[in-house]
């Protein structure tokens, strides 16, 4: 049972933590994950349109592919000169939501583990972020692609 | 090149606008990057699984194919696309098999990164 003196201490001590803490200002977080990601799918954009009139045969899913590949090679570089975070510090979500930020993940985890050797450090933990994003879209799109061939089967059985 | 101009503008905003959604989860809730990451993965796959993530792709498109929703779409369409192909078997590598290209190049480029820098300290 808490006496008196200990509701009264702890009341001050949530007061004094609400205190300390730093107050995340919403509009200019808000603001800086707008830009960042913005600018992120801008450049995403103008590397698409780039490459479809260098290429104009290439079909849209191979450029798709190259743009992906290039965000992701240039994230990778700019992590690799510590270029990302500081660049993406105050993106918040408009620097980890891209698939830039996928790379940025990927590239820090396995440098920050290249102490503890290249096969057991960042071999090990270069999918360590990353790790949730891949396994929940292998089980999740094979869901749905399942759901899918079994209501055309069903749809097949009713119309037939 | 109003038309241009015009895309880029779409692409931008609407880009912005995601990322300041998932900012709203990140400010709001008590949720953590990898899980705002794997809602937004969802989304994406089950846009693709309903049939409509092609058509506001052709409107937004790097504005929604860039943030992580893109990439869900992707391992969707590939899943389905290879159940077309192969059947079920085809459900569970189709994903994996088209998405491979980022995957690739992501594990690569991080190894050449770690072999060519130093991790900074924070």
């Amino acid at each position: 049972m808490a006496t008196k003196a200990e509701v009264l201490r702890n009341k001050k001590y949530s007061e004094y933590i609400a205190a300390i803490t730093p107050k995340t200002h919403l509009a200019q977080s808000l603001l800086y994950a707008f830009l960042i990601g913005g600018i992120f799918c801008l450049i995403g954009q103008l590397i698409y349109d780039s490459f479809e009139v260098i290429f104009p045969h290439y079909d849209h899913i191979r450029l798709g592919n190259i743009t992906a590949m290039v965000l992701i090679a240039g994230a990778s570089f700019l992590t690799g000169l510590g270029l990302y975070d500081k660049f993406a510090r105050r993106g918040g979500a408009g620097s980890f939501l891209p698939i830039t930020g996928f790379a940025n993940a990927m590239a820090s985890a396995s440098m920050e583990f290249k102490t503890e050797g290249l096969t057991f450090g960042t071999s090990t933990k270069m999918f360590s972020v990353v790790g949730p994003v891949i396994v929940n879209g292998v089980v999740w799109s094979t869901v749905a692609a399942l759901i899918t061939m079994l209501v055309k089967v069903i749809a097949a059985a009713i119309g037939g | 090149m109003l038309q241009r101009l015009l895309t880029y503008l779409i692409v931008f905003t609407a880009g912005g606008a995601i990322c300041a959604l998932a900012q709203i989860l990140v400010v709001k809730t008590k949720l953590t990057p990898a899980r705002i990451l794997v809602i937004f993965l969802v989304a994406g796959i089950i846009m693709q699984a309903v049939g409509l993530y092609e058509r506001i792709h052709n409107v937004l498109r790097a504005g929604i194919s860039v943030p992580i929703v893109g990439f869900g779409a992707a391992l969707a369409r590939g899943a389905n696309q290879y159940a077309e192909q192969h059947g079920f078997i085809g459900a569970f590598a189709g994903g994996l098999a088209i998405t491979a290209f980022g995957i690739g190049i992501a594990v690569v480029s991080s190894y050449i990164a770690t072999l060519l820098f130093r991790a900074k300290s924070k």
